[in-house]
């Protein structure tokens, strides 16, 4: 009887847990649900411009957020950004489409035919036309076209750019000058259920002159420009402008003289760099420099080079030097000659050279990467006496283990000046000086202001990519 | 040629054909074309080992790999300068004549500066004009032209480089300086004895923190004043260029140590290849 008396309570429990399951079909659920799901406020305050400091092609959208975004209803999850586009824009992406599979057609064929060549002249006609015509086309808002989705932010998100490209052969390009539509859905859970902003418009994107945000480098350059100018005036008139001298080129005279004494040549490497790069502009100085006193001791020179541009210019300078020194006759356009643009093939002929050749001294000038450390190695091998200079900061280590004098970054830079006296390089060098004085009391002025919190100076020295 | 150079020589042809034939027994099991894979490991080995027989000293077999090296890299580069600027980028934008000639595919396109719309089909031949120029050092009467583009490239990319550089080596360089030197969240100076009391060398500690900015602030300024050269560097001025020459070898001491392990790992992958791929004692 008690057994019995269990199991109908247990019966009972059972019954009466599931009955809430049972008596509620899930149908019912579903629409119920659905009708929970209220609209959601609008986002206000659209706004839409054209984004500055760019090439064009792109608009920044901000908006205030749904006020049953994190509050009230609480609904919103996401943010959907509409533009209008017109119908001419399929028409476009359509031309997009046949010019691209033509062009595929024409570049895969054997033979172009006249045909071929007739349709892709009409093609890139028509596409022209149809890309010239979407301005008017975005003119004729709100016939002809449709709302198009551009992007989703998620909810708490009130910006969004809308950027596209500046080339009509991509999908993604936004004309200029053409009259741009938005709109901004905030959307609940179930997609459905949304509600759409105000439209804003007309904005038109468009490309600016000048970026505001690099202002301080243009107040930099303008102060830059005026040292330069100031020094150069006063190198010119005579004025004695002091630069503390520098022991590795106080060397190279010394160094040029050893060679002489013992017959040997003198190798004169201009590393990796472009004729471009600063560090191979400073070392023509210096080759300039070293080539005159080479042809006046008559010493022989050997400038092996990686790139055939600088062994152009390195040719103009050496020649220029013998001419200085008054012995035109003795250059030899063999003096300067290429090796090779691969890096290691390069080294390895220049090592070559050093071990036959036995130079008295090795002068490396410009800009170097690992093959540093090989070449001043194989010259202390050949028992030179080596300078080295350059403004890459991992390569400097290497030249001051194996080399006898090393320029240290920027003393490259004012060893052409120191070695030149031009008023334009002496002038240049005393504007870097004061530069660098610049940035030590910028630098000086910034830390206590950055350690009293006042951020306004710091702000000034903020430069957007 | 000496006998023992010849004698030398003999041995080592020997030595790497004998390789090459018992690589190729290992390799045919796996590879239909194990002979000449086989061909091609030995030749990398042989050259491989030439260059380094440089560091006995220098000899036939690294002047031959020397040789060999400088002269494929100057045909490679030339090849490759030819077919990917000209080829590549150069004819593609200028006519689709030529582009289809060397089935390229055609690149139209230009600038549009809102007054004026420059197509490549023109840009391009400035350039084409220039490169020409270049050509002309060739001519005896003509060479003067071609310092023209010489001074055009040499005059761009100094421009160019010249506000890329006040950019990052002067304007982002001081406002990197701007640290605090009292510390900051979540590090806040809370007194001398909160310092204390909380002191630690953990690397996310308020001590290493505050000593990372003083070495900054110090370290920059330290440094400026040794490349100022506008001054004598004796006194204070003197003091304090040594400490910047100090702080800069501090540096290239790290820099050195961290490159050197870079180029173990070089060593490392050579000496790979030469007891995996060819000698096949590793696996």
């Amino acid at each position: 009887m008690r057994h019995l008396l269990k199991l109908v309570i247990v019966v009972v429990l059972l019954a009466w847990v599931s009955s809430p399951a049972q008596t509620d079909p899930p149908a019912e659920v579903d629409s119920v649900e659905v009708a929970e799901v209220t609209p959601p406020g609008p986002v206000t305050s659209l706004s839409v411009t054209d984004k500055d400091n760019d090439h064009g092609h792109a608009t920044v959208l901000s908006w205030e957020a749904s006020v049953d975004d994190s509050t009230g209803l609480a609904n919103v999850i996401s943010y959907e950004i509409f533009r209008w586009v017109p119908f001419a824009m399929d028409h476009v992406d359509s031309l997009r489409g046949q010019l691209s599979g033509l062009r595929a057609e024409i570049a895969a064929a054997e033979d172009v035919t006249d045909e071929m060549e007739t349709r892709l002249d009409l093609l890139e006609a028509a596409f022209d036309a149809a890309i010239d015509n979407l301005p008017q086309a975005h003119g004729q808002y709100p016939q002809n076209g449709e709302w198009r989705s551009v992007g989703v932010v998620a909810s708490g998100v009130t910006a969004y750019g809308n950027t596209g490209t500046k080339e009509p052969t991509s999908a993604d390009y936004i004309p200029d000058y053409a009259d741009l539509y938005y709109r901004v859905d905030a959307v609940t859970a179930d997609p459905v259920v949304r509600t759409a902003s105000e439209v804003y418009g007309p904005v038109q994107c468009y490309g600016q002159w000048f970026n505001t945000d690099r202002s301080p480098v243009l107040v930099a350059v303008l102060a830059f420009g005026f040292f330069t100018l100031l020094f150069v005036t006063l190198a010119k008139k005579g004025t004695d402008l002091y630069v503390r001298p520098l022991a590795g080129i106080e060397a190279v005279d010394d160094a040029i003289g050893r060679a002489t004494e013992m017959g040997r040549p003198i190798l004169y490497v201009l590393g990796l760099g472009s004729a471009a790069d600063v560090a191979t502009i400073a070392s023509f100085t210096i080759l300039g420099r070293v080539a005159k006193r080479v042809a006046e001791y008559q010493t022989a020179l050997i400038v092996p080079t990686y790139e055939p541009i600088v062994m152009t210019v390195a040719q103009e300078v050496v020649k220029s030097s013998y001419l200085d020194a008054g012995r035109p006759d003795d250059f030899k356009e063999d003096t300067v000659f290429f090796v090779t643009q691969s890096q290691f093939a390069y080294v390895a002929a220049v090592n070559g050279i050093m071990l036959r050749e036995l130079p008295a001294t090795c002068i490396y000038m410009g800009k170097f990467f690992a093959e540093s450390l090989i070449l001043a190695e194989t010259g202390a091998l050949a028992g030179s006496i080596q300078i080295a200079g350059t403004d890459e900061i991992a390569q400097i280590p290497f030249f001051i283990v194996a080399c006898d004098y090393t320029l240290i970054g920027e003393e490259l830079y004012a060893a052409s000046a120191y070695l030149g006296r031009e008023p334009i390089l002496l002038g240049s060098l005393k504007a870097q000086d004061y530069a660098k004085a610049l940035v030590v009391a910028f630098s000086v002025i910034g830390l206590i202001f950055a350690n009293l919190e006042w951020t306004w100076f710091v702000d000034l020295f903020h430069v957007a990519n | 040629m000496s006998r023992t150079a010849v004698i030398v020589f003999a041995i080592v042809v020997v030595l790497f054909a004998v390789s090459w034939v018992a690589k190729a027994v290992v390799l045919s099991d796996t590879s239909d074309s194990g002979t000449l894979d086989a061909f091609l490991v030995t030749v990398a080995a042989f050259l491989t080992l030439a260059i380094y027989s440089f560091l006995y000293k220098d000899n036939p077999y690294y002047k031959f790999a020397e040789h060999l090296f400088v002269g494929v890299s100057a045909a490679f580069w030339m090849c490759q300068g030819f077919w990917t600027t000209i080829v590549g980028n150069l004819l593609p934008r200028l006519s689709e004549g030529m582009a289809n000639w060397f089935m390229q595919p055609y690149q139209p396109g230009g600038y549009d500066l809102g007054f004026l719309n420059l197509s490549y089909t023109v840009l391009y031949w400035i350039p084409v004009i220039l490169g020409l120029l270049l050509l002309m050092r060739l001519s005896p009467k003509g060479g003067w032209l071609s310092r023209w583009p010489l001074a055009l490239i040499i005059g761009t990319t100094a421009g160019l480089n010249f506000v890329r550089y006040l950019r990052s080596d002067f304007i982002v360089q001081v406002s990197s300086t701007f640290v605090p030197l009292l510390g900051q969240e979540p590090h806040q100076w809370q007194g001398i004895g909160a310092f204390f009391s909380n002191f630690s060398l953990d690397a996310s500690g308020q001590f290493v923190a505050l000593l990372a900015n003083w070495v900054i602030f110090i370290g920059v300024f330290c440094g400026l004043v040794y490349f100022f050269f506008s001054k004598e560097h004796t006194g204070l001025f003197g003091r304090a260029s040594r400490v910047g020459i100090w702080v800069l070898m501090i540096t290239f001491g790290a820099s050195f140590g961290y490159t050197v392990m870079g180029r173990i790992s070089l060593l490392v992958g050579r000496l790979t290849f030469l007891f995996e791929d060819w000698l096949g004692l590793i696996t």
